[in-house]
């Protein structure tokens, strides 16, 4: 029986009572297969609103007695990471509010949610800062003549003890602020190039200007990282200059930016990182996701229709909890087909932030791997 | 019979500097940082925690001007590598079933009298297919060897006889850790085994690693894969009995009875010792000594192998030493 189930049963309902039960565990409280959330407040009603597709996004919570405590369980599978935030009903009136009793919470460009993990998930060590350490830096680039006809800029991550001597890969990141921001990509890159997990690297960070226009399958877009970006990086950095060792890489539309990139520059980028690519299609009919999905559509569709070969190597991670794993589960095959070396790595996690950032470790160490097993300093 | 000194890594707590002096050794040192690769004349901070005078013998740097003034050598050296690449990927392919089943064996609940003569058997297959890869490797290096003669050809000749010159000036010589297979090739193809003999050696990582009798490479829990510790090739044999593992506490779960106990008893008789940060072990007069080292038993215990308060000599790490000799492969 749930700890919830036996204090609505045993009691003793008092102030004092829910005061010691909140009091002896954590919450959410992770009992196997479930998690059961709790809020108290003598309010009308609550309820749980989750990011997760495939179950309904409003869960009620019930009312324990004539109690302020109000709670709901939920099966929430191990390894799972849950983004939500609590619907609070009080004098007729609504408000989402992230949940008083859970510290954990996740950051994003539109503020932060309360963060639910299933038994068995652990927050990654290696995106904390290691005093071991050797960390890169960071320099900003200004383009001021852009396919866009407006200035855009770039932020270049350098890696620890970089060399003018040495050749590295390049790696073009669309959000690249965003990434730094929410996905602690800078001292994720840190650890797992000191670590010789993933080779040292340059990084563009790009940061878009309308990302919902400019990402999904715009000329203008390509242009800028084909005819701008790259010759621009390969002339001022010690890189490789081959395709195999230019990579892109971008979450949702950013995926879609970078397979757009690659398809309409074939030879150009040989390394792909998709992350929760918004790969949406249609065999027939109308799409069913709205008019910001209109021309991400077409560009799938077009390149479903005729898609060349856009890289070689292609690491793809989407959530097992957004609608959008259906439409990677259908790409990472048709990938496969073309002759591209294709990893996809399924993860129990939403549209997040935190998901994309949990993955890198895989994908940036297959697509460039370090000398992991041979240097021990 | 000179000392040998293997340290945990460096960077944020040197200790070479205790331990030159604890060895007495008094400088002119010679340096070995080709495992640093094209870094290898970057040892300011190595300097300042020995605080004795240095001689780097710059390794790297002479096989890559090498490479330039010797062509035809350098064509042999990469076809070897390659081919070594070729052998090291075929092995790693026969050593994931191994030990999969190893494992697997080694996890099992039940019956000892059942389960522990499979796991020996499980065990004596891997050190069989240990021994066959570095059979492989050494013909290959005879090969590479006596068909392009290297130590015949004048460019590495002359090398050699400037390494052996330097050398004499120095009574110890330390060896920085980095890339064990760039700093292992280095220190074989300018024959410097012979040389260090008589030195009182100080190392540490990877320098560590190229001293013993065989170099075991190794990550539990790498990005991908099931993480198999492999064998690379002979090390130097100069720190021999030992199979030493630097930066165990990143790379090694420790606390993983059953990976703790294959990895010692696939190496045995070899003790595994754990190298971090402040950690070290001696050889004075041909025996090991140490000041609280840790060793990998064989019954999966990481045990300390002596007190703090004094040195000691390694103990036996067959802790559950019933079908010791049945692994013998």
């Amino acid at each position: 029986m749930h700890a919830i189930q036996r204090f609505a049963q045993e009691g003793p309902h008092t102030r004092e009572g829910i005061d010691a039960l909140l009091a002896a565990h954590e919450w959410p409280l992770v009992e196997g297969r479930e998690v059961t959330f709790v809020y108290r407040g003598y309010v009308d009603r609550v309820f749980l609103r989750h990011f997760v597709y495939g179950l309904p996004s409003t869960v009620p919570f019930r009312r324990i007695g004539d109690t302020d405590l109000w709670f709901v369980t939920v099966e929430i599978p191990p390894l799972s990471r849950v983004e939500y935030k609590l619907e609070v009903i009080d004098g007729g009136s609504g408000r989402w509010v992230r949940d008083p009793l859970n510290p954990r919470m996740a950051h994003d460009p539109f503020g932060a949610n309360s963060v639910a993990i299933g038994e068995g998930y652990d927050t990654p060590e290696w995106i904390e800062h290691d005093p071991e350490t050797r960390p890169g830096t960071l320099e900003e680039l200004r383009f001021r003549e852009t396919p866009f006809g407006e200035e855009r800029h770039v932020t270049v991550y350098l890696p620890a003890r970089f060399r003018r001597t040495r050749r590295y890969p390049l790696l073009i990141v669309h959000d690249g602020g965003d990434y730094v921001n929410y996905a602690a990509l800078q001292t994720v890159l840190d650890n797992l190039i000191h670590r010789q997990e993933v080779a040292p690297l340059i990084v563009a960070l790009s940061h878009p200007g309308d990302r919902m226009v400019e990402y999904p399958d715009d000329p203008r877009h390509v242009a800028f990282l084909a005819e701008t970006v790259v010759p621009y990086m390969e002339d001022r950095y010690p890189l490789f200059g081959t395709p195999a060792q230019r990579g892109l890489m971008g979450a949702s539309f950013g995926a879609v930016a970078s397979l757009s990139a690659a398809w309409r520059r074939p030879g150009t980028f040989g390394k792909l990182l998709l992350q929760s690519g918004s790969f949406a299609f249609t065999d027939i009919g109308e799409h069913k996701r709205g008019p910001a999905f209109d021309p991400v559509v077409e560009f799938v569709n077009a390149f479903r229709a005729a898609p060349g070969r856009p890289a070689d190597r292609v690491f793809m991670s989407c959530g097992m909890y957004e609608s959008l794993i259906y439409e990677n589960r259908s790409m990472a095959p048709f990938l496969r087909d073309l002759g591209i070396d294709v990893r996809l790595v399924e993860s129990r996690d939403g549209h997040n932030w935190e998901n994309w950032r949990d993955r890198l470790r895989e994908g940036l160490s297959w697509l460039f791997p370090g000398h992991l097993w041979m240097v021990y300093e | 019979m000179k000392p040998v000194a293997l340290l945990g890594p460096q960077r944020l707590k040197p200790t070479v500097g205790e331990a030159a002096r604890r060895l007495g050794v008094r400088g002119p040192c010679a340096v070995i940082t080709a495992g640093w690769q094209e870094r290898e004349d970057e040892t300011e901070e190595l300097e300042a925690a020995l605080g004795l005078p240095t001689v780097n013998l710059r390794l790297y740097a002479r096989w890559e001007r090498l490479r330039t003034e010797d062509p035809v050598l350098a064509l042999a050296h990469r076809a070897r590598q390659d081919r070594l690449r070729r052998l090291q990927a075929l092995y790693r392919e026969r050593l994931a079933g191994l030990m999969r089943t190893a494992r697997k064996l080694f996890g099992m609940q039940g019956d000892p009298t059942l389960l522990d003569p499979e796991r020996a058997s499980a065990v004596t297959a891997v050190r069989a297919l240990d021994a066959h890869h570095l059979q492989r490797i050494t013909e290959t290096n005879l090969e590479f060897e006596s068909e392009a003669h290297p130590g015949a050809r004048a460019a590495v000749a002359g090398q050699r006889a400037a390494l052996s010159r330097m050398l004499e000036d120095c009574d110890s010589v330390i060896l920085a850790g980095g890339h064990v297979a760039v700093l292992l090739g280095r220190l074989r193809l300018f024959a410097l085994e012979p040389m260090l003999r008589d030195k009182t050696l100080i190392a540490w990582s990877a320098g560590a690693m190229a001293l013993t009798d065989r170099v075991v490479l190794f990550h539990d829990q790498p990005p991908w894969g099931a993480g198999d510790a492999e064998l690379l090739d002979f090390g130097l044999g100069l720190a021999p009995d030992v199979v030493v593992l630097p930066h165990a506490k990143r790379r090694l779960r420790l606390d993983d009875r059953e990976r703790v106990r294959l990895m010692a008893r696939r190496f045995r008789p070899a003790a595994c010792v754990p190298l971090d940060l402040g950690d070290h072990i001696e050889r004075i007069d041909g025996a090991w000594r140490t000041e609280g080292a840790r060793l990998l038993a064989s019954d999966g215990e990481v045990r300390l192998s002596g007190s703090t308060a004094g040195p000691r000599a390694l103990p036996p790490v067959d802790a559950a030493p019933v079908d010791a000799a049945q692994e013998d492969g």
